[in-house]
């Protein structure tokens, strides 16, 4: 397992390099070479999405892509989402909505609903509902989440 | 020093105040177990029983020990001498359990070695080149078989595999022996009734599957003899006591920490053989050592819950007057005894008298071993099977009376005025208004209009039913004498130079949002901003005793021991104020907190500001008569009873006649918890409750094969409740407060899963009523309820 693949990976408008083996896991990439935390890993199957990232702009399971296939691409994280002290607008949404509670799904939960808001920017509450079905909250019932991402939806509605 | 021109500052109890854990949780910037990195970290893997049952023939670890980066791998008889059985918190009898198998495996996923490495991928690798043979041995899968003639065992000293035989509560039973001695009641009830309801049903066993997997980190020093161990648990102090006692030390030379903690719903409160061998590879290897649960294991490994099968039959008068209930209850608890395990079935038994005055009660319970993974609380423990039993059974008797199931409940219920109330099955109802929570759902619900809708739906042959559940509760746990690790909550208040407040608690929330309400609380308390206020809890080494979070108790006990520390805080606070203002002759008594100042009542402009009483307090020249220096206070609290939320749930069911799918359409939530400190964060806990019991109702299950192998091992094949499952919950409250703490809050954590599995079912049921359908078993697969469908069909919708 001495062998390693060099990787450049722009991760929240930096770019980083390192060494990394075939088989290393792009959230064990980002949480455990690059110490970003806030991406989570809740289960191996790419069924809970709590490790949900966006690759290239698109929402993708992290726990399931290899670090070497974000080689040469753009990662966004649950860290590069707020502005300094600037909450993104769906980051507000769930606060004020209390769109979490544990917190362990929620920056997955998060990525996801950016994601579908880039798509649909202004879902009703079935699409909003369909769009999160990939990621899996035990906490909140869904409610607030929907709350929230509908909440975000509004703010970031052209005015 | 007047006050006249101060904004006054507004009371935060029972406003929706937005949490204060939220910035950190939504920034990414939380610390969960394994985000934790300690300099020379070694992580664990475990090796884990692929059969149900067996006897190790050979077990080698050699070859994991010799690969590059394993600094040690041990098998389950190399540990046991470093580490003794596990202590339960129960006083039934239990079978020796250790941390790691040390000759025999009883369920598929317990661990028969383990190993430390240099990263979790070379854990793994090492964890899979142990080599393992077995002689293997029946698997006991079926609770029923498990006790007969016959049956392989699984431990010695408990023949047919039973672990708590006929255990009796009840009208006519012998509380302490757990035996009945007195018939007499029971059959007269039997003997007078007009219908009788028998059913036999299963509440099925579910994964609890808390997001965040079971995680530890433990880091031994070896100098100082020290442990610190960060787990992801629901009770760090129970960690505390059982990790010092498995290692051989004193509490004084533990310090464990939950940090944040990502859910728990019940299976972090049991104390697991992977933290208790974290803590001794560390103190073997020198080095600190993680162990992060993947899911797999947690679906193998980390307790499940329910699994109980009851049989229940009712006694009634033809105008629904219940006259008697009786229940034989099975437990089927998997391979071992943890921390709680044979105590939650009682808690099932306790609460079989449901929310109606029926004047005899009796249960039976057993509790089986299997070849399964134990069992242990799961959000509601005890209490939704029970429940669920009593709603199934008093529902099917409106059916079978031809009664509308509202009116059947009203007929039976406790009335208001009979509060408390002592019950058949031993405990004492705190208060309660049935009546009013009825009408309030019946109303939310329209329910004239709701069954209107559904018999239109059928008119157009659409397959459509309405349900619903009546809930109590016992929860807010509890005296000493109904908690075996203990009753009470403690915590501790501190005015900090300046006047910022730091409290603790040993309620250790992982998601109930106790740092804000707690926080608001104590600002009304002390009428100061919410942001001077710290709560700190989940570190023994901040929060100096404490029992955790479980059975809904962090409000109605760890709130109440809060409010204790927060009085005796101020009162001291007044008194040094009272000397400030000594020229004003002010009493003690008459000054009041507000808006930052510390004043007398009624005379505002007679006033000092929060922070300079706090700093004299801490320099006080000259020190007050019979005044030590200081303002910091602490409090236990233990309540004299426990507590007892109700609710009423109704719900709308349809079901797809060509597929079976169940469709969730409606379900309306009438909770009443007493009184409320912040209803955005009740909400959300009644919201999440609901899609737990709903999940058990349409979706989850835990499926063993014959051999004992476990079929749902995955978030492939359990099904978890998604977004688009679920319709937008109705919610209503009513408030009854309890007299029980001072607080007259109740608790709310675990309500929502108990009305809603049975209601779903009784909508359900309704549904397939005109297809001679008096009962089915949860989850409401779309295959069984299509077989119900189209089986009668064929009989020309006959049974």
């Amino acid at each position: 397992m001495s062998e390693t693949v060099p990787i450049t990976v722009r991760v929240n408008g930096r770019e980083r390099t390192a060494a990394v083996a075939p088989r290393l896991l792009l959230v064990h990439f980002l949480r455990e070479s690059l110490n970003l935390t806030g991406t989570h890993v809740g289960c191996d199957t790419s069924q809970c999405g709590a490790c949900t990232v966006l690759l290239d702009g698109r929402s993708v399971k992290s726990c399931t892509v290899f670090a070497v296939q974000a080689d040469g691409e753009e990662v966004q994280t649950i860290e590069g989402l707020a502005a300094g002290d600037d909450l993104h607008p769906l980051q507000d949404g769930f606060w004020e909505e209390h769109g979490l509670q544990c917190g362990y799904c929620t920056p997955g939960m998060i990525m996801s609903a950016l994601n579908l808001l880039r798509e649909n920017p202004s879902p009703d509450d079935a699409r909003i509902r369909e769009g999160i079905s990939g990621n899996i909250c035990r906490c909140t019932g869904y409610q607030h989440i929907v709350n929230a991402i509908r909440n975000a939806a509004e703010r970031m509605a052209p005015a | 020093m007047t006050s006249a021109n101060a904004p006054l500052l507004p009371k935060l109890i029972g406003e929706r105040v937005k949490r204060r854990e939220d910035p950190r949780l939504i920034r990414g910037l939380a610390t969960y177990v394994d985000d934790l990195k300690l300099p020379g970290m070694l992580h664990l893997a475990f090796r884990r029983a692929d059969i149900a049952h067996g006897v190790i023939r050979r077990i080698d670890v050699s070859a994991a020990a010799a690969m590059e980066g394993v600094e040690l791998a041990l098998t389950g008889a190399e540990l046991a001498e470093h580490l003794g059985p596990m202590p339960i918190g129960t006083p039934f009898p239990a079978p020796d359990h250790y941390s790691v198998a040390v000759d025999r495996v009883r369920y598929v996923g317990e661990p028969v070695a383990v190993v430390a490495a240099a990263d979790r991928y070379l854990a793994r690798d090492a964890a899979d080149a142990i080599e393992v043979e077995y002689d293997e041995l029946p698997a006991v899968v079926d609770p029923e078989a498990a006790m007969a003639d016959g049956s392989a065992t699984l431990h010695e000293g408990f023949a047919r595999n039973v672990a708590v035989g006929g255990y009796q509560g009840g009208t006519g039973v012998n509380a302490e022996t757990a035996q009945a001695e007195d018939d007499s009641a029971m059959d007269a009830a039997f003997a007078e009734a007009d219908v009788v309801i028998s059913q036999c049903m299963l509440n099925q066993r579910l994964a609890p599957n808390a997001m965040e997997p079971r995680g530890v980190v433990a880091r031994y020093e070896a100098g100082s003899d020290y442990l610190t161990i960060w787990s992801a648990t629901q009770n760090p102090h129970i960690l505390r006591t059982l990790a010092a006692g498995m290692l051989g030390l004193g509490e004084h030379q533990v310090r464990a920490i939950a940090p944040e903690v990502g859910g728990g719903f019940g299976c972090k409160i049991n104390i697991y053989g992977e933290e208790y061998a974290a803590a001794a590879l560390s103190r073997l290897t020198g080095a600190p050592v993680k162990w992060i649960e993947d899911r797999t294991e947690a679906f193998l490994a980390t307790t499940h819950g329910r699994d109980i099968l009851g049989d229940v039959e009712i006694a009634a008068k033809r105008d629904g007057t219940i006259l008697a209930l009786r229940a034989q209850l099975l437990a089927d608890i998997g391979a071992y005894e943890v921390l709680l395990t044979a105590l939650i079935p009682t808690l099932t038994g306790m609460m079989m008298n449901g929310v109606y005055r029926i004047p005899v009660v009796r249960h039976e319970l057993t509790e089986v071993f299997t070849n399964k993974t134990p069992t242990d609380a799961y959000r509601g423990a005890g209490r939704p099977e029970g429940l669920y039993f009593v709603e199934r059974a008093v529902d099917m008797l409106a059916r079978e009376l031809d009664m509308d199931p509202a009116e059947l409940r009203r007929r039976n219920f406790i009335p208001a005025a009979e509060f408390p109330f002592p019950t058949q099955s031993g405990l004492v109802y705190d208060s309660g208004d049935y009546e009013a929570a009825l009408d309030t759902a019946l109303a939310a619900a329209d329910w004239e209009s709701l069954k209107a809708e559904r018999d239109a739906a059928r008119a157009e042959g659409r397959i459509v039913g309405v349900g619903m559940a009546f809930y109590v509760e016992v929860c807010g746990l509890g005296p000493s004498s109904v908690v075996p690790t203990g009753g009470w909550e403690h915590s501790g208040v501190t005015i900090e130079r300046g006047g910022k407040v730091t409290a603790t608690t040993g309620a250790s929330p992982h998601g109930q949002g106790n740092e804000t309400t707690f926080a608001q609380m104590l600002a009304d308390h002390f009428s100061v901003p919410i942001g001077d206020i710290a709560i700190l809890h989940g570190d023994t080494g901040v929060v100096k005793q404490g029992i955790g979070t479980f059975g809904s108790r962090s409000q109605a006990v760890g709130g109440a021991a809060l409010m204790l520390a927060a009085g005796r805080a101020g009162d001291k606070m007044k008194r040094f104020a009272a000397a400030l203002m000594a020229d004003h002759e002010a009493s003690p008594d008459d000054l009041v907190f507000e808006s930052g100042r510390i004043q007398v009542a009624g005379a505002p402009e007679v006033s000092r500001s929060f922070a300079e009483v706090a700093d004299f307090a801490y320099v006080p020249v000259p020190l007050p008569a019979g005044l030590e220096p200081g303002l910091s206070e602490e409090a236990f609290f233990e309540p004299e009873n426990n507590t007892y939320p109700f609710g009423c749930h109704i719900s709308m069911v349809e079901i797809d006649r060509d597929t079976g799918e169940p469709r969730l359409l409606r379900l309306i939530a009438v909770d009443d918890c007493g009184n409320v400190i912040n209803p955005l964060i009740v909400e959300g806990q009644v919201h999440g409750g609901l899609a737990q019991g709903i999940g058990q109702a349409m979706f989850e299950e835990v499926v063993y094969d014959e051999d004992g192998q476990p079929l749902t091992a995955s978030f492939m094949d359990y099904v978890m409740p998604r977004a688009a499952d679920l319709p937008a919950f109705e919610l209503e409250r009513t408030v009854t407060p309890t007299p029980v703490n001072p607080l007259g809050a109740k608790g709310v954590g675990e309500a929502g899963t108990i009305g809603s599995s049975p209601c779903v079912v009784n909508a359900a049921v309704d549904a397939l009523a005109p297809f001679g359908v008096r009962h089915v078993d949860m989850p409401l697969r779309p295959e069984r309820l299509w077989r119900l469908i189209h089986d009668r069909d064929q009989n020309g919708g006959q049974p």
